[in-house]
């Protein structure tokens, strides 16, 4: 799908530090604060913003319903248009896809992304409860009732399917928290070893407490505009080059065993014996980054990608996702973290910011903290923002961020790239 | 006569909780009962109580679902009721030693994925009577059910089957 619209920019953007809990100040505050951020960076007042686009999850945990118009108030951005979008854990990629949209097709020339979550009101196994309340309510929730027990099943599954190792697995948590040791926005840095993954309480086997990312309070911020407007506010805008989106189906047992959809890099031949999706994959996210790749005529994603921002609540995640987004075969998602190839110093850097494992995962600001993150890096600009410039891929022209939600219901994939 | 300008609001002995004071954090309790219908899953549930389970079969193009649904995703058509054998072989499994706040009491519990043969589709369901140590992808196991029955699912429970030799792949 081409999207054949008006090229679309991000200009700023602002993230909170996330953190396990905030109650200094609200939900509102939260997102003023990451929108200053991104507004005073290059410049801009509220008359600069035509509109915005609201991105949360659960109602249930801020015991707010339409907390969006909330926000757009506290902000000064009434009466302009806005909506809120939704959609489990993609619901910022969703959001951030949405107000590309809004720019492509005319509408806009500015558009605020303002994504929020505060998880913190409830204790984690009530979180947990209401997270699972985005699983099927007639047959997954009362049987199980928990996430990681439905992703656990899955890594089971992916282990059975291609040899996955634990410690495999556990080399995204190390991976990700040892980024994180350089993102002052990260809720979680720490320096940790495979055993200290295989050894911290196991939640559900395999996963163990340091397979899971944890619930925070956050907010970030992206701004967008239309070509025009991007090189009047900024000299280093990003291009918001292509945006793709897969769904599938609510429950995990419903999901179908046919024929891999093959990305430009693959062959009917290099899956002649493997049942796709099953529960070891997550057909929505292939099927976003094959609309992405088509969008931005990428034909080797390894090779055309610098570096990847992906959704990695889990490690096992992160693993399943090298796959479905083409940068390695399926199976072979172990051997390319035992290769080293997404570490920050390997062939792609993936999460380099620390992913959710790490930088934590407030649902509705997760997505737009990857494109802030993204931005920066194509910007060249993570020393200004971070005071450090570790994480710095070095020279990048093109980046893909990556949202999801449920055990692979809605998925988006993003490609941005440099312009200079 | 209703104008009082000496009116009081009544003061109560129950107070509110208190966590912090700057920030001001208290504690709101919030409680709710749900009117939920099974809607065209009824039968799913009824059946547990006849000790059956039912999935799903498509009326026009025959894929079957061990988790039934009034129509089918393949075609859109309409499915219709059918019986599911009471064995079948784990296709994947978990242990959970944590979960959301209503299962706490529970865990740890086993979580499988529940394969028949030659039905299209899996079934979520736990698995009793075995330690994580002794579950493996391709275990034979069989269906029991609650006597009680509450009508969720969770009537329908799985336990392994019974074998001499024991096999074991992890
Ligand atoms: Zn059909």
């Amino acid at each position: 799908m081409k999207h054949g619209g008006r090229n679309v920019y991000m200009v700023s953007g602002g993230v909170t530090k996330f953190a396990k809990a905030t109650p200094e100040m609200d939900f509102r505050l939260r997102v003023k604060k990451a929108f200053d951020y991104a507004m005073n960076d290059v410049n801009l007042t509220l008359n600069d913003i035509d509109g915005s686009v609201a991105s949360y999850f659960a109602d249930h945990f801020q015991r707010q319903l339409m907390a969006g118009i909330m926000v757009q108030d506290y902000l000064g951005l009434t009466p302009k248009p806005s909506k809120r979008v939704e959609g489990g854990g993609a619901t910022g990629g969703l959001a951030f896809q949405t107000g590309f949209e809004e720019i492509a097709s005319g509408r806009m020339d500015t558009c605020a992304v303002y994504g929020f979550e505060t998880m913190s009101h409830v204790n984690t196994w009530k979180g947990n409860e209401f997270i699972a309340l985005a699983s099927d309510t007639n047959f997954d929730y009362p049987v199980g009732g928990f996430y990681t027990g439905y992703y656990a099943m899955m890594a089971v599954r992916h282990m059975h399917e291609f040899g996955t190792t634990v410690e495999q697995l556990a080399k995204v948590s190390v991976k990700n928290h040892k980024n994180a040791l350089h993102n002052p926005y990260a809720q979680s840095p720490m320096n940790i070893t495979v055993s200290d993954v295989r050894n911290s309480p196991m939640v559900s086997y395999p996963l163990t407490r340091l397979d899971v990312c944890t619930m925070s309070d956050g907010a970030a911020v992206a701004l967008l505009a239309s070509e025009e407007k991007a090189f009047e506010i900024t000299d280093r805008p990003v291009l918001i080059k292509s945006i793709g989106t897969g769904t599938d189906t609510m429950r995990l047992s419903d999901r179908p065993m046919g024929k891999v959809p093959l990305l430009p890099n693959e062959k009917e031949s290099d899956y002649s014996n493997l049942k796709y999706p099953g529960v070891h994959s997550f057909r929505a996210g292939r099927t976003a980054a094959k609309e992405a790749y088509e969008g931005a005529g990428i034909t080797d994603p390894i090779e055309e990608l610098d570096l990847v921002e992906l959704h990695d609540a889990y490690t096992s995640s992160e693993i399943q996702t090298y796959e479905d987004l083409g940068l390695c075969k399926y199976g072979d998602g172990g051997k390319f973290i035992d290769e080293g190839k997404s570490e920050i110093k390997g062939k792609i850097p993936v999460n380099p910011s620390g992913g959710l494992l790490a930088s934590g995962h407030p649902v509705g600001a997760s997505g737009i903290m990857q494109s802030v993150f993204m931005f920066w890096q194509l910007q060249r600009t993570v020393k200004k923002h971070f005071k450090d410039d570790f994480l710095q891929v070095n020279n990048p022209k093109r980046g893909l961020i990556h949202s999801h939600a449920g055990t692979g219901t809605y998925v988006t994939a993003t490609i941005m790239e440099a312009v200079k | 006569m209703t104008i009082n300008p000496n009116a009081k609001m009544e003061e109560t002995q129950n107070g509110t909780e208190v966590y912090s004071i700057d920030p001001l954090v208290v504690k709101s309790h919030y409680e709710i009962d749900y009117i939920h219908s099974y809607a065209q899953d009824s039968e799913f549930f009824r059946a547990l109580g006849k000790k059956k389970i039912m999935g799903s079969k498509c009326k026009k193009c025959g894929y079957t679902y061990a988790t039934p649904r009034g129509h089918c995703m393949m075609c859109g058509a309409e499915t219709e009721w059918y019986q599911l054998p009471n064995t079948g072989k784990v296709h994947t499994f978990t242990t959970c030693y944590f979960g959301s706040e209503e299962f706490l009491k529970e865990t740890p519990f086993n979580l499988i994925m529940v394969e028949f043969e030659n039905v299209d589709s899996l079934f979520m369901a736990r698995l009793i009577g075995a330690d994580l140590e002794d579950i493996y992808v391709g275990m034979p196991v069989v269906a029991k059910f609650r006597r009680n029955q509450k009508f969720s699912p969770t009537d329908v429970y799985f336990v392994p089957v019974a074998q001499p030799e024991k096999k074991k792949k992890r």
